[in-house]
């Protein structure tokens, strides 16, 4: 089973809860696929206000664990002040951390998020960094204190699936014990699956699931392809072959032609 | 006859009033003391489009929204214009124009020449774009004022709020946002809009620009006005604008056209969608209060279908 900062989750997919109809069919993609973690931003949805706001209250009531962001701050500072602010409204010290280096297309500025997720883990914070595929910085987080990584597999809602493969494999097999989880760039169930199968621990998603004509069932394609991916990792694939290799043995079997 | 008082002065509020008129019953009206400026739909786009609002939402929305084009011709004659509505996105965002044709009805795809013959202004700006050609709009402001003055002008009487309530048989409760500390399923959605003028552009039809992230539109009104909204914002706050709103609405005017860096802010509006978990409104009937709420963004377009269901329970 996951565990992620000692908490046992058994679903492997984390949903996002902005860009949806209605919070009813959020509430529905969230049941459908059994999710047990969902994210939201607060930055964006408190408005300047301190206070928490009437949707917060309805995430609260769909009783799962809620992982806050720092979706849409662009300095250390700004990541900081959210952070705490969402550890006050949401009584947790799970964070997901993004300290973004580009409005346009939401690159994570490494830099930024390492310091960062060095006060926060002092603070007591479990961070979930948002980060690329890079090692060092993905060494820099570890050496930070965080005990999960969120590594993008494609910009943030651009539906691509996996950019790098060989990048993805090798951040797998430099950290064989930290929780991996792919955040972002996602589009389809097809994509989750395939990360999947390169053993990664799970899949965060938002715009793949909120987007789609119909989400509830969006969100069930992806929980299932999750677990095939998964299922097929853990029972062990076959490497692909160039030539084509009988499944069963010729020798010694009559030969009519 | 039943006395019936209507309280709000929002496109709830109004539409139910001249609903009960047209049918005769006896209505009072109970205006808010900021008059207009208190309720959302005086900061509404007031877009008809039940095809392109479709996108993300069920389809009863088309359904009802398409009878409301009916209900606000019949009730404002001249008042709604019907040029239809136009989509268009920036080059690299593309796929969102493809993802958001397959979701909608009622459109066609239309070439660079057909847009340029369409919204000269914006010719050679966009490669292509979805053209909802029966879809409508109206100026929110201008339609709010006509319906008053005509419930005005045919004798019906507007009071200040808090008089005596108890000498009405029937209270219909459209007083929008105010009802969040009593109605616990109600949520506010925020929304931030601008009205700027520049007698650069000419459009003669909303414009939707879509945006993976920000879906914005600007909506041309008299006197070379443009409103451009609006944002969404899951919170209750009822501040100012915030500088990031204002820079996403300002870019969405730049994006559609540069000379919308000349333009004046003469507005800034900021209101409180109220809406329920589904998003969608409900008239809810306890004791002998009648209350519409829930809009959402979808004041204009689904207040003639709740203006009729409240009529119907407060008549029967």
């Amino acid at each position: 089973m996951l565990s992620l900062y000692g908490k046992n989750i058994s679903s492997r997919l984390l949903l996002g809860t902005a860009q949806y109809p209605s919070p009813a069919i959020l509430a529905e993609a969230v049941h459908n696929s059994a999710t047990e973690i969902i994210t939201l931003s607060l930055r964006r949805e408190t408005a300047g206000g301190k206070q928490g706001s009437r949707f917060q209250e309805l995430i609260k009531t769909l009783d799962v664990h809620v992982l806050p962001n720092t979706a849409g701050c662009f300095s250390v500072k700004e990541a900081i002040i959210t952070a705490r602010l969402a550890r006050d409204l949401f009584k947790t010290n799970w964070i997901k951390l993004e300290v973004i280096g580009n409005q346009d297309t939401l690159q994570p500025h490494v830099f930024a998020l390492v310091e960062a997720a060095k006060i926060l883990t002092d603070e007591g914070c479990e961070v979930f960094p948002y980060t690329t595929d890079d090692l060092i910085v993905a060494e820099k987080l570890i050496d930070s204190g965080c005990k999960v990584l969120m590594p993008w597999c494609a910009p943030i809602g651009s539906a691509k699936g996996a950019r790098d493969t060989d990048g993805l494999r090798s951040m797998r097999a430099h950290f064989p014990d930290i929780p991996l989880i792919v955040d972002a760039g996602i589009g389809r169930p097809s994509h989750a699956a395939a990360v999947m199968e390169l053993g990664y621990d799970a899949v965060l998603l938002n715009t793949a699931v909120a987007k789609a004509g119909n989400p509830a069932r969006m969100a069930e394609a992806f929980a299932q392809a999750i677990n095939a991916g998964r299922l097929g990792f853990e029972a062990g694939m076959l490497e692909p072959r160039d030539v084509a290799i009988p499944s069963t043995p010729v020798i010694g079997r009559a030969v009519f032609s | 006859m039943n006395k019936i008082l209507v309280k709000g002065m929002g496109v709830g509020g109004l539409t139910a009033a001249y609903e009960l008129f047209t049918r005769g019953a006896d209505i009072t009206i109970a205006t808010p003391d900021n008059g207009f400026s208190s309720s959302a739909s005086w900061y509404a786009g007031g877009m008809l489009a039940p095809y392109c609002e479709s996108e993300n939402t069920e389809q009863v929305i088309e359904d009802l929204g398409i009878e409301a084009m009916k209900w606000w011709d019949q009730a404002l004659p001249g008042l709604v214009t019907h040029h239809g509505t136009l989509v268009v996105a920036p080059a690299r965002d593309n796929a969102e124009l493809d993802r958001f044709s397959s979701r909608t009805k009622g459109h066609k795809k239309i070439s660079v020449k057909e847009l340029a013959d369409l919204e000269p202004s914006l010719a050679g700006r966009f490669q292509q774009g979805l053209f909802y050609a029966t879809e409508a709009h109206l100026d929110p402001r201008h339609a709010l004022k006509a319906v008053k003055n005509r419930l005005k002008h045919e004798g019906i009487c507007f009071i200040a709020p808090d008089k005596d309530e108890l000498q009405y048989d029937i209270i219909i409760d459209a007083t929008g946002r105010a009802r969040l500390p009593f109605d616990g399923e109600l949520r506010g959605v925020r929304g931030e809009m601008l009205l700027m003028r520049t007698s650069d552009i000419n459009l003669s039809r909303p414009v939707r620009l879509l945006h993976p992230r920000i879906p914005l539109y600007i909506v041309p009104r008299e006197d070379n006005l443009f409103m451009i909204g609006a944002t969404m914002i899951e919170s209750e706050s009822y501040g100012p604008i915030t500088a990031r709103s204002m820079m996403e609405l300002l870019n969405a005017a730049y994006t559609l056209h540069p000379a919308f860096a000349e333009a004046e802010i003469v507005e800034i509006g900021v209101g409180i969608r109220p809406a329920y978990v589904d998003n969608l409104p409900r008239v809810k009937r306890i004791d002998n209060t009648i209350s519409i709420n829930g809009f959402y963004r979808h004041g204009y377009l689904l207040a003639p279908a709740m203006a009729i269901q409240a009529a119907d329970m407060a008549l029967e």
